[in-house]
């Protein structure tokens, strides 16, 4: 877990080589090109770039439009203004009709920094996931975000793709496998379960870590996809492990902490405990301070397991 | 130009309208008076100028039309089954259960219909995609969106516009159903949109006003988009809101009210009986 890079720098490389394999992507942004990285395929094929200027229902609508002409559009713009100013372009233009567009949000999360509250989309996971059928992706490195990419190309319909601006551990080899709606078991561990998603399966990771020095073996699930959400794998998670973590860059309202205990009460309740932003706006300030602050580092997670694990 | 059977227009229009309001009375709700008045342009469109089969609805380089005040369905509904795209006993089943017209148009259920409205400026985004994909693809055929005037005062169509004008989409064509009434009144009392030809030129925009009721004027300002380059057009359509049934016509109260029984059968004596 050495090598850090930003899930969006990873977009931007991976569309530029579907673009050389998928003649239909079509890419489109909101002025915003240099910072969600769609400027990296601007310049392989500008024919096949489309700058929307700063109107984001309108890219959303254009990309819509596409979709009914056979292309496969990836629209890009920061995770806030995607989910939020263009929500009901998304829900009625692209997802009523099922049409194939790649909503890919970049800087998503407390981690934006020091842009502060307004830019920090910490309620996205929960709007895209209540729209009928939007597939929800947060990749957690710049490995599975590469692969997510290709994934989205191959899937027709929409997809909400969430990526961040902060530099990240590369916790994945190559060769590992992403599939839509299938969760990962990072590391096994059969005392507690840490099921996270996006930036928090690193943390997640290193909370394990911190746990093993106690001589708890905890579980990690990388849950890339919020939905469909893998079931099979988090009622497993529960039925072994008897106590759940959940851990999201998300408020713990309607993202991964709330799609993970609808599973679990349906299926397997057991104790549970959800880390996230408390139902709070952001603030300015460096990531790692953030991070700190709203309670979502290693340190953190590692608390939240050893409560879990006295309720069994 | 081949010649133009006026009176075959007239006639496809005036049963357009009947369409209309009996699969509004048959449903009980749904939206007369802008559905009446875009009759006219719709018969152009479909009759005349479109490159559409009914038989392969999904053909390859067709025309496109996008009816992006998607409340006026009855009107789009009633011109896919006079054109064949369905029977027009559908018509009778509008907004029930189970039916496939629904109370705003349907990509995934109506054969002929190529996005999804209802939700007022979506449609008319939608058409800056499909006029981009066509340039893309190295295509001619056209895109065609029809818009309310109460529609207009949404930023999205705004966003649209100013994209199209960007991308000099002369392969997109809109019209303004220009029957100067919304819901709450008259556009000029709720939100004026004037200058409304001033602002579309603005926007990068070759504007056509016409009276939206004469098929010779409709024809010309069709022919003639097709022959600007480099930009869009857009037809301002001067237009009666419930245009064809004369207790319905520029009374703000039938935007979206469904005649009853009698009120339907006076109207369809008016259109020349059943
Ligand atoms: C975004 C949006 N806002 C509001 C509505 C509700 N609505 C339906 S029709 C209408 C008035 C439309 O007026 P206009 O575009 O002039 O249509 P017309 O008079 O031709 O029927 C409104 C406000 C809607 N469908 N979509």
């Amino acid at each position: 877990m050495s090598e850090k890079i930003a899930t969006r720098e990873a977009y931007g490389k991976a569309l530029v080589d579907l673009g050389k394999v998928n003649e239909k992507v079509v890419v489109l942004d909101a002025d915003l090109s240099k910072s969600t990285k769609t400027a990296t395929f601007k310049k392989e094929f500008p024919n096949r770039f489309f700058n929307m200027g700063i109107a984001e229902q309108n890219l959303m609508g254009t990309a819509a439009g596409f979709a009914t002409c056979g292309k496969i559009s990836f629209a890009s713009t920061f995770a806030m203004f995607a989910s939020g100013r263009a929500f009901e372009i998304i829900r009625n233009s692209i997802c009523y009709s099922n049409l194939n567009v790649k909503v890919c949000a970049t800087h998503a999360g407390i981690t934006v920094g020091e842009d502060g509250a307004s830019h920090q989309a910490l309620e996205d996971l929960a709007i895209m996931r209540a729209i009928p059928n939007m597939v929800v992706l947060n990749p957690a490195d710049a490995v599975s975000a590469k692969k997510a990419v290709f994934a989205m190309a191959e899937y027709d319909g929409p997809v909400y793709s969430r990526f961040g601006r902060a530099a990240v551990p590369v916790i994945y080899d190559e060769d590992m496998e992403f599939e839509i709606g299938k969760g990962i078991e990072v590391k096994e561990g059969k005392d507690v379960t840490i099921i996270a998603t996006g930036i928090m399966v690193a943390e997640a990771l290193e909370a394990r870590e911190l746990l093993l020095k106690e001589g708890i073996k905890a579980r990690v699930i990388d849950i890339h996809t919020i939905k469909p959400i893998d079931e099979e794998i988090i009622i497993k998670a529960a039925k072994e492990t008897g106590a759940i973590v959940t851990a999201e860059e998300h408020n713990i309202i309607g993202g991964l902490g709330s799609a993970v205990a609808e599973v679990l009460t349906e299926n397997k309740p057991v104790p549970m405990k959800r880390i996230g932003t408390k139902d709070t706006f952001g603030e300015s300030g460096k990531p790692n301070e953030l991070m700190e602050k709203y309670g979502l580092t290693a340190a953190h997670i590692a608390e939240a397991v050893k409560e879990v694990i006295n309720k069994k | 130009m081949a010649k133009v059977d006026y009176e075959k227009l007239k006639n496809i229009a005036t049963e357009i309208r009947k369409g209309i309001i009996k699969s509004i009375n048959a449903a009980g709700s749904g939206h007369p008076g802008g559905s009446l008045s875009a009759a006219d342009i719709l018969t152009v469109l479909y009759f005349y100028k479109m490159k559409v089969d009914p038989k392969n609805p999904k053909m390859e380089d067709r025309d496109r039309f996008v009816l992006s005040k998607g409340h006026a369905a009855p009107v789009l509904y009633a011109t896919l089954a006079e054109k064949g795209f369905f029977s027009k006993e559908e018509l009778l089943k509008l907004r029930h259960m189970g039916s496939m017209l629904q109370g705003h148009p349907d990509m995934k259920k109506v054969p002929g219909i190529e996005i999804s409205t209802g939700s007022l400026g979506q449609g008319f985004s939608c058409s800056i995609g499909m006029a981009l994909a066509a340039k893309l693809d190295k295509k001619d055929n056209r895109i065609y969106a029809l818009l309310g005037d109460g529609e207009v005062q949404e930023g999205l169509v705004w966003e649209a516009a100013m994209a199209a004008g960007h991308y000099k989409l002369d392969n997109l064509t809109a019209i303004l159903d220009y029957n100067g009434m919304q819901i709450d009144g008259k556009n000029d009392e709720v939100m004026t949109i004037n200058p409304i030809k001033e602002k579309w030129e603005s926007f990068g925009w070759y504007v056509i006003e016409i009276d939206g009721h004469n098929f010779e004027e409709i024809i010309k300002a069709f022919d003639k988009a097709e022959t600007i380059k480099d930009k869009p057009t857009m037809i301002i359509a001067k237009t009666i809101k419930g245009k064809g049934v004369s207790f319905m016509e520029n009374q703000v109260g039938w935007h979206g009210t469904a005649p009853k029984d009698e009120e339907a059968e006076k109207a369809l004596k008016e259109l020349g009986g059943c």
